[in-house]
């Protein structure tokens, strides 16, 4: 038996259920509905502004950057669960690895795309 | 049983794909891939591929596609559905092309290696993060090293793009 | 596979009654946590918090859960009404899957998989993208506000958190929770990776949105954060999913640094494993109240720096410093 069907298994009931209290409030809450209640909240004043507006380009550089050191930490999965058995090789093959996204990020820092102001 | 899993999969990771292109919105786009992700997650998982599996989720459905969501928001590219629609007889017929080389690329490198074997015997330790990391230290250490060099350069191409338009919006 | 036939109704039996099981005590659960909440809170601010419900008011959130289902679903007009459907219910369900691999006790892990640990992370980044899609598909400043913060937040916070988690898996050389929990049969891994317990702690208070990193729905600031425009149940299942979330970053600390099922030293006092297990996770959810009513929320770009400029180069090191040790000993 594959391990993860448990885990499918449980994704199903996890979305039923939710989807059951979903339906539940559905059918029995109330259901008035007029224009004003229907507005997003916005302190009690109509929305004059579209929400969707453009936002600083450093959310975007931080996504990246997360993006680039989450892979790092991918790498780092098996290395540490093989560590004993690689010996200094292995070693010394990750930390070059790690200076090397060390230097990027020192690199980031001085160019100070990390600051927020 | 695993069979019946597999094709609910198949369907799945092809409908959310469909549903991908077809979509006009991108945010809803966006959260069809990372439906077909999860399906082919799904997938690696029915190969008894534990490690690639749990990536596949990590990397591909957590971290690039917040990429993807955040880049779609942060510009709002919502306002400019349609602009696209101009020449779209050529970007068909562009993409027909495309898709048709591959595929007969695809067929030619089936032909080559020969067809994978259905339900050839793997062993225990198959797809464990113990044989993948081995594989990776060992045999495959150099593009693993130039992986490291990649996301250097794709830091510094970050910082110079998005760098300049900070500067120049403060001064 | 006629022998598989045969057993298989009373396997799959079994094991749907089991995760049914699981779903009611992660529920229950988490409703308690919510009780624990506002008691500590109570308690905190020299009130009393909860009392008229039940015994010390035990049973005030199971009351509130109904009245939940009682109100009305409000969908915010021009909002992209699928997403916005959708992202709740995707809240709620990866972080369950949680509850599969989590060592409990000896004989109580429902799966000891070979990715265990890797299995927790891989589903709690869907809970990020659920909170960006529902905050982006609610058509309201505050929600996309709240939910472009938070994702800044978790992105930021789960670097370091994976990092410190490595210089864990490096002594124990296995994602497996029982041989985790098994290698700290005399010393518990908190003792000789203090660093990486403490940078696992913060991280994982700023991954599941407490005080001081509540910053997605700093009430101060913006109404509500990425759930302003949730109602009834929708918003109910965040906030399930937040208090399991809660739980569980609490558990796979005690599984990591603290134990486990085996008491301090290798003593166990003759006290079943499980009650070692769910003591020391709630010890460890009660700091995590006891932060929000003591620590003020800290600014964004604080935040930002804390995570990028502190907590990554100091989980980096730890993990160098780690593996240089114990390739030298």
């Amino acid at each position: 038996m594959n391990p993860y069907v448990p885990v499918l298994i449980m994704l199903f009931l996890a979305a039923a259920t939710a989807a059951g209290m979903i339906a539940a409030t559905t059918w029995i809450g109330p259901k008035k509905k007029f224009a004003d209640k229907m507005e997003p909240f916005e302190c009690g004043e109509s929305p004059i502004v579209n929400p969707k507006q453009r936002f600083s380009v450093k959310f975007y550089l931080v996504a990246l950057f997360f993006v680039i050191f989450d892979i790092e930490t991918v790498f780092v999965y098996p290395w540490a669960v093989l560590f004993r058995e690689l010996n200094w090789f292995g070693f010394v093959e990750m930390m070059i690895f790690i200076f090397i996204l060390a230097v990027g990020l020192i690199y980031v820092w001085r160019r100070g795309a990390l600051e927020w102001d | 049983m695993e069979l019946l899993i597999f094709y609910a999969f198949c369907v799945g990771a092809v409908v959310s794909a469909l549903l991908m292109v077809t979509t006009k919105r991108p945010v809803r786009a966006a959260m069809s891939l990372v439906a077909t992700m999860s399906f082919l997650a799904g997938l690696y998982a029915l190969l008894n591929a534990h490690l690639i599996a749990v990536l596949q989720l990590i990397v591909y459905a957590g971290a690039i596609m917040v990429l993807f969501l955040f880049v779609i928001m942060l510009l709002n590219i919502e306002e400019k559905e349609g602009k696209l629609a101009k020449n779209v007889f050529f970007i068909q017929l562009a993409g027909t092309v495309v898709v048709g080389i591959l595929m007969v690329a695809m067929v030619v490198v089936m032909n080559k290696i020969g067809a994978p074997v259905a339900g050839a015997a793997v062993d225990e330790t198959f797809g464990t993060t113990k044989a993948v990391g081995w594989m990776l230290f060992t045999k495959y250490l150099l593009p693993f090293e130039i992986a490291s060099v990649l996301l250097l350069a794709a830091i510094v191409g970050a910082v110079i793009l998005a760098k300049r338009r900070i500067d120049n919006s403060k001064a | 596979m006629m022998e598989a036939a045969a057993t298989s109704g009373a396997y799959w039996l079994r094991l749907i009654i089991g995760l049914v099981i699981v779903l009611i005590f992660s529920q229950l659960n988490a409703l308690f946590l919510v009780w624990l909440e506002r008691k500590v809170a109570g308690h905190i601010q020299v009130r009393l918090g909860p009392m008229e419900v039940g015994p010390h008011g035990l049973l005030q959130t199971i009351v509130d859960g109904i009245k939940l289902v009682g109100k009305e679903l409000i969908t915010p007009a021009r909002a992209d009404r699928i997403l916005f459907v959708i992202a709740p219910v995707l809240v709620f369900t990866p972080v369950l899957v949680a509850f599969l691999v989590l060592p409990f006790g000896p004989d109580l892990i429902i799966r000891d998989m070979n990715v265990g640990l890797l299995l927790i992370f891989a589903f709690s980044t869907f809970s990020v993208l659920a909170i960006l899609v529902g905050g982006w598909a609610s058509n309201n400043k505050y929600a996309l506000l709240g939910a472009i913060r938070s994702v800044a937040q978790a992105v930021a916070y789960e670097i370091p958190l994976l990092l410190s988690v490595m210089s864990v898996v490096l002594m124990v050389n296995s994602f497996r929770f029982s041989e985790l929990v098994m290698a700290q049969q005399r010393v518990w891994f908190v003792f000789l990776q203090p660093v990486a317990a403490l940078i696992y702690f913060i991280c994982a208070t700023a991954e599941t949105n407490r005080a001081p990193f509540d910053i997605p729905e700093a009430e101060s600031e913006l109404v509500a954060g990425f759930h302003t425009e949730y109602s009834g149940m929708r918003f109910g299942l965040f906030f399930l999913a937040e208090y399991t979330n809660m739980f569980i970053v609490c558990a796979v600390a005690t599984s990591l640094f603290f134990g486990g099922w085996h008491g301090p030293f290798g003593f166990s006092f003759k006290i079943p494993g499980v009650v070692w297990f769910l003591a020391k996770t709630y010890v460890l959810l009660y700091v995590l109240m006891w932060f929000r009513w003591t620590f003020p929320r800290v600014r964004f770009d604080q935040l930002m720096n804390f995570s990028w400029k502190v907590l990554i180069p100091l989980s980096m090191l730890n993990l160098v410093i780690t593996a240089l040790v114990l390739k030298l000993i």
